[in-house]
This record gives C-alpha cells, structure tokens and sequence, in this order.
C-alpha cells in the first residue's frame, strides 16, 4: 500500500491483489504492459480483474493449468473485440449492477458504423474497434485527464489512424482532418482555451455509431450547438437554392474540419471573402446590394468599438475606475455576437436594429470615457489649486515663524 | 512687525475678557504662556506625536464622511465602496485620504515610539505617557486590521481570513477567540458586521479615551529632556515658547503634511507599491485565493517571522512558539520603564539600546524579506 502510494499508482483491491496473474505478469514485463497498464485501468479500479475478461482461474501459477481451466476465453483476435466487451457491456443486468448509467447500446451502434459494418460486412481487420480508441487495458473514464477519450486527447485518439498517410490509404479519404482542425475555431477553443465543452471529433461524428454526416444531416449535427444559426439559415432564401444544388449547408460557407473564427471580414464579394464564391457584382440582383450593406453595418459598428475600447484604455491608464465601463463593452460584444449570428438570414433588415443598438451603447461608452479622462484632468488641476493655496499658508506661516524667533530690538 | 491699531487692541481684549468671564481661560493662557520646549539636536522627535495625532483628525473626517455612504454586510459593502469611489462626489479623493492617512499615521506612531525609545523619554515620572502611547500604537493597528476587511474585496477577505486564523495559535481558547472574533468559523458577512463595530464605534471610543490620557500626561509633564541634560548648567540649556512657537512650528509641519497627502492621494488614489488598496473583484468565499496573500506592511514582519518558524519548535506548533516570543518581545517593550534601571538615573542604557537595535533591525529584516521572498 505504501508502495503504491508513492509511486503514484492507485491501491489495489482485494480481487486483483490476490490475482496470481499480476503476480507473474508484473515479473514478466518491463515497466509497461498489460499487467502494469491495468493499475490506470477503470474496470481494475471498480474491483474488476483479470479473469472478469478473460477468463480462467486467477489463483493458478501455472499458464497451462489456467489455459485448462473452466471459462478460460484467452485473448480475443482483433475482429472479436466488439463482440468480447460487448459480453458485459450489452448485458443490462450486469452494466446495472456495475455502472447504471452507462449506455449498453455501444455494440449495436458500432454494427451501424463504418467501422463497424467494414468488420462485420467486409472482415477488414484494420478498423478500429473498441480497443482501438480506449485502449485494451488503460481504459479510462472520458472525464479523466489521462483517458483516451478525455474531450482533449480525443482527435489524437482519432487521429491516431485518421491522419496516418499509410495507414488510410487504401480508404481514399483524406488524412489532414486532424491538423485542419487543430488550426480550426473548435481546435483552437479546445486546446488553447481548455475549453472542453467545445466539439472535438465525436461530437460532429457519433461515438460508436460512428460516420461521417450526410449534406442533409449537416444542419442537425451544427445546429445542435449553432441552432439559432441553423434556424435563421432555414428561413432564408439560401437553404432551398443551396439544396436545390445539392450543397451542404454550413460547410459550403465554413467548412468542416478547419472551420476559421467566423468574422464580417468573410461577407463580401472580393477575392476571399465567402459570398464572392457564388455571387458577383453585376449578377442583376439585389444580393450586391445587400452584402456591402451588412459589411457596412458590421464595420460602422467595429469601428465604434474600437475607438470605445481605446477610449476606455486611456482612462484606465490614467488610473480611473472603468469597470462600469468595462461592462458596457461587453454588451457591445454580445450585440456583435447576435449580429454575426442574424448573418444567417442573410437580410440587411435584420441586422440594422443590432447594429443601431451597438451604436448607442457604444456612444454611451466613449461619453462615459470621456467623462473619465475629463475627471482625471480636473483632478489634476484641483490637485494643484489646492496645493498652491495651501504651499500659500505655509510660507506665511514660515514667514511669521521667523518674525516670532527674530530678536526684538 | 508693525503693532495693531490702538481700537483693534481695545476690541480684542473686551471680547477675551467675555470669553474668560465664562469660560475661566486666563489660568491656561498663563498655563501655556509658561510652557516651554527644550531645544537640543533631537528636538525635531518632538513634532512626530502632534503630526500623529493631525493624521488621526483626518482618519476621523474622512471616516465619518465615509460612514454617510458605507453599508456593512456580504451584499452591500463591496458595492457601496464601489459606488463610493464610481459616483459619490469626491468619494474617490474621501477613501484615498482615509487610506493614505491611516498608513501615514502608522508609520509616523511607529517612528514616534521608537525616538521616544532611543531618547529614553520614558524614564520616570512618564512611565504612564509610555503605557499610554504604546496602548494607542495598539489601537491603531487594530484599526488598520479591522478596516481592511470592510470593502470586502478578494484581497481583504483572503488576508484577513489568513490573518484572524492565527488565532488559532492560541493554545487552550484560540479556537474560541477565532469564533468570536470572526463571528463564526469561517470569514463571512457576520465578521463584517463585527470588524465594522470594532472600527466605527468601540475603537475610536477607546483610542479617544487613551490620547486624552496622553495628552493630559504630555501636557502636565512636559516635553522630556534629553538624558545628558541631567549633569547640564541651567543656563546652558535652551528653550523655546510651546505657544506660538513651537504649536506654530506644528502647523506648519501638519500644512506641509496635507500637501503631501492630498499629492498622494490624487496621484495614487489606490496606492503604490507595496502601500495599496484597489477595490479589486468583490470576495467570494468560493474562488481559489490569490496567489500571493500579504497582510498590510505594518504586520508583514509578525506574518513573515511565524511563515520561516519550522512546523513544531520544543513541544509547540511553530506559529504557538513565535507568537509566544513575539508576546514576550512586546511585554519586554512595554515593561521598558522598569526594566531600564539606568535610565531611572538619568543614565544612558547601551544594554536596552542594543535591545531596541535589534529590534528594529528584526523589524526590517523581517519587514523587506516578506516581500521579497514569495
């Protein structure tokens, strides 16, 4: 006990102390392993061992005596591991003695899954299966740091043979998912701002259902999160002529897996900018018209916040007191955020009532400011006001402290 | 200096003459009249007490003045000191003296003690005045312990919960006197309701009572003379009038003391350096505590000396062991009178100066080593 406190590893339970399998793998492996790994593992920490998956008796020191012995199920082949957890893990009597709360549709949906149905429907032993993202004997809670299916290590977990050139060849589907999204807005959230509620690879694809989501499911799976993005979107003149086309909603504006940080600096029709991908200045209609009036009203109010912001900044070195301020701002940002998400109905209508909003806060922030920087000044003139006057008594009351001590004649 | 007019005189002398029909203040008009100042090289000690008790005015206007504003409890005095320093007009400029003040006058009573310790003007007969004088050091430490809570910032929750913790040093009714005085087990609203009786009513009551006193023994035993006056010819010392002079000399000291103060106070409304106060985000008992927690600087060298104490000295906890030192070291100061044979002599005393140096020297090693060392 001691022992394993201060190497770090969790104390273990009664059934895997007595184990004699740990006994003799630990002495055949190195510092890693099966036997080693298993200490990380949640299904040793719930008092599981190793016999619970594979069987045999664990009191025998002797392999071939455990071979022999009664319920002995050894170590699946690679194609038998969705079948072998899903021994426990599809009975729902055992799954409620155990752990309620846990789904035990895993194994069906992963027969529903590409991975899935290349194994069971095409025998291709080089899919991944359950051990494949949560290992085979480190297998870990997703909301442990060190799990393989923590939010965090997910798309490496994916990636591990997602972005294998080699690996995935055969499969014809690109390989730089991972690094597109790691670059991406979700990436970004994720890894610089350890933002774990934001979506990593599972959350667009399934699970264990795992697939890669149709042009028609698009808006459910972005709407999930985006939904009055989506809501907007599907009112607006663009969902049937995208559909009728047969393009995908949000991807064919954002893309999927290096989706950028959505600014108005993408609505527009020059070189770059997303609107200029279908539409043209000279095309005969009003949508022109309509994008350089919502970059008008997006760069009207940017504008107005910068200079707030920078008003504000030279209040606060000046040392004033701008948290009020401060939180004024931040109302002009969430306008900004309703206002990038009403971009979704495409109508300049909807977006003048944000913008003339975000205009008055923002009008309201310079004056409070402005206010500030004024009170700065008049504190610095009354400051020195009052220091003369009172430099002013203090000289005469020198002066007639010199008259008192000056001898009389 | 051209003497006033003859009818000015005249005016000025029927209205004493009312007054002192009234009020009897012939008797200490001759009284001050005759009261003189002894004038050596160290005469300048002689100003700090008076410039202590001018900073002590200021703490009192500007503390009632903040009192108009200020509403005790977890929900209200975060935001009235916010509203304070945001909208009352001048309230900014109001807790900046206050503050400014409060530090300034710490730091004047500590140099005040100390010159009256290295010039041994607590030999007999102003035993009592020292008493009194390090009483009011007390009670003014405890002022500034006490207001620090009272914005309820994450800076003054976190530095009082670890500075009324230990109390729990205490052996035997540690634990009772933290209850007490935090009013409950933990820092909550109920310890500002606590902490704000302490420093709007009982404290100032007490500090009045005890600078009366003072004052009346400074008064009726004068200044003190220096110890090697004692073997000195009477025509060889000199003197100087306590009025105007000298009170003269006082005001224009507390002037030049304003200007500085109100400098300070408008230049740094919320301090500098390790001397400061911003408002900061309100306290929440829940959030992680800051990084680094330090008390006010005037207790930094108490707080520094019990954090380098090892976890247990002899048989004690190591905060139970220094604070046990650090009460004998202050009984030893305090009892400095009788203990400081020769000085009841008239004698200078290496042995208790030797003492106060290594006090001092304690004091800030102790003092710069806490901000120094994270």
């Amino acid at each position: 006990m001691v022992l394993s406190i201060v190497l770090g590893a969790p104390a273990m339970p009664q059934s895997a102390k007595q184990s004699q399998c740990v006994v003799c793998h630990m002495e055949m492996e190195s510092d890693t392993g099966p036997a080693h790994d298993f200490s990380f593992d949640i299904h040793f920490q719930k008092g599981l061992g190793c016999a619970d998956c594979h069987g045999g008796d664990p009191d025998v020191d002797d392999m071939d005596k455990v071979r022999a012995s009664a319920g002995w199920r050894g170590v699946p082949g690679r194609s038998a591991v969705p079948e072998f957890c899903g021994r426990c893990h599809s009975d729902a009597g055992y799954m409620h003695e155990h752990n309620p709360r846990l789904p035990i549709d895993q194994l069906d949906k992963y027969k529903t899954s590409v991975h899935g149905q290349r194994l069971f429907q095409k025998g291709d032993p080089k899919v991944a299966t359950c051990v494949s993202c949560h290992t085979a004997h480190k297998i870990g809670d997703a909301a442990m740091p060190h799990s393989t299916t923590n939010p965090a290590n997910i798309p490496s977990t994916c990636g591990a043979c997602h972005s294998n050139a080699a690996f995935m060849a055969e499969y014809g589907i690109p390989t730089d998912q991972e690094e597109l999204y790691r670059e991406s807005v979700h990436g970004k959230a994720v890894f610089i701002k350890k933002d774990l509620t934001a979506p990593v690879c599972n959350d667009c694809h399934g699970n264990h259902g795992a697939a890669p989501p149709g042009a028609s499911s698009l808006s459910a799976v972005c709407g999930m999160c985006h939904a009055i993005e989506a809501d907007l979107y599907v009112s607006s003149p663009h969902f049937e002529a995208f559909a009728a086309q047969g393009l995908p909603m949000c991807e064919t504006c954002h893309g999927n897996h290096g989706i950028g940080t959505p600014t108005h600096a993408l609505i527009g029709l020059r070189e770059g900018q997303l609107c200029g991908n279908c539409h043209s200045p000279g095309e005969g209609t009003t949508a022109p018209q309509q994008i350089d009036s919502m970059r008008a009203a997006f760069e009207s109010l940017t504008e107005a916040v910068d200079s707030s912001q920078h008003l504000v900044s030279e209040a606060a070195v000046r040392g004033m007191m701008v948290t009020d301020i401060e939180f004024a701002l931040k109302d002009i940002d969430q306008v900004l955020i309703h206002m990038r998400s009403s971009v979704h109905a495409f109508d300049v209508d909807s977006l003048i009532p944000y913008a003339t909003d975000g205009l008055e806060k923002s009008r309201a922030v310079q004056a409070g400011a402005a206010a500030l920087i004024h009170e700065y000044y008049f504190r610095r003139w009354g400051l020195g006001i009052s220091s003369v006057l009172i430099t002013f008594l203090a000289i005469a009351l020198y002066l007639k402290i010199r008259a008192l001590d000056r001898p009389r004649a | 200096m051209a003497s006033l007019p003859a009818e000015t005189s005249d005016r000025r002398q029927r209205l004493f003459k009312w007054i002192d029909a009234r009020l009897k203040i012939q008797d200490l008009v001759d009284y001050m009249s005759h009261k003189v100042v002894p004038l050596h090289g160290h005469s300048i000690f002689y100003y700090l007490g008076g410039l202590t008790m001018f900073l002590f005015l200021i703490q009192v206007a500007t503390g009632i003045l903040l009192l108009m504003y200020y509403r005790p409890g977890a929900d209200s005095a975060y935001e009235s000191v916010k509203f304070i320093i945001s909208e009352v007009s001048f309230g900014w400029l109001i807790r900046s003296l206050h503050s400014w003040s409060a530090n300034l006058m710490i730091l004047v009573a500590f140099l005040h003690m100390f010159t009256v310790f290295f010039t041994q003007a607590y030999r007999p007969p102003r035993e009592l005045t020292w008493f009194s004088g390090v009483a009011l050091l007390g009670l003014a430490l405890t002022f500034g312990f006490s207001g620090y809570l009272l914005p309820w910032n994450e800076l003054s929750y976190f530095a009082t919960r670890v500075g009324t913790g230990m109390m729990h040093a205490i052996p035997f009714v540690g634990q009772y006197l933290l209850a007490i005085l935090r009013g409950g087990e933990e820092v909550t609203g109920a310890t500002i309701g606590r902490f704000f009786g302490l420093h709007v009513a009982i404290l100032p009551a007490l500090f009045t009572a005890v600078l009366a006193i003072h004052l009346l023994f400074v008064q009726r035993q004068g200044m003190s003379e220096p110890v090697s006056w004692h073997v000195k010819a009477a025509d060889k010392k000199k003197y100087m009038k306590f009025f105007p002079n000298f009170l003269y000399r006082d005001l224009l000291l507390w002037l030049v003391t304003l200007n500085v103060l109100a400098l300070l106070a408008v230049v740094f409304p919320d301090g500098v350096g390790v001397v400061h106060w911003p408002l900061g985000a309100k306290a929440d008992p829940f959030a992680p505590p800051p990084e680094v927690i330090r008390p006010e600087w005037y207790f930094m060298f108490a707080f520094q000396a019990l954090k380098l104490l090892p976890a247990r000295v002899l048989f004690l906890e190591g905060e139970q062991f220094g604070l046990v030192l650090m009460s004998l070291g202050g009984l030893i100061w305090l009892l400095i009178p009788f203990l400081d044979k020769r000085s009841k002599r008239n004698e200078s005393s290496p042995m208790w100066m030797g003492f106060g140096i290594v006090v001092v020297a304690f004091i800030l090693v102790m003092t710069i080593s806490g901000y120094l060392i994270k």
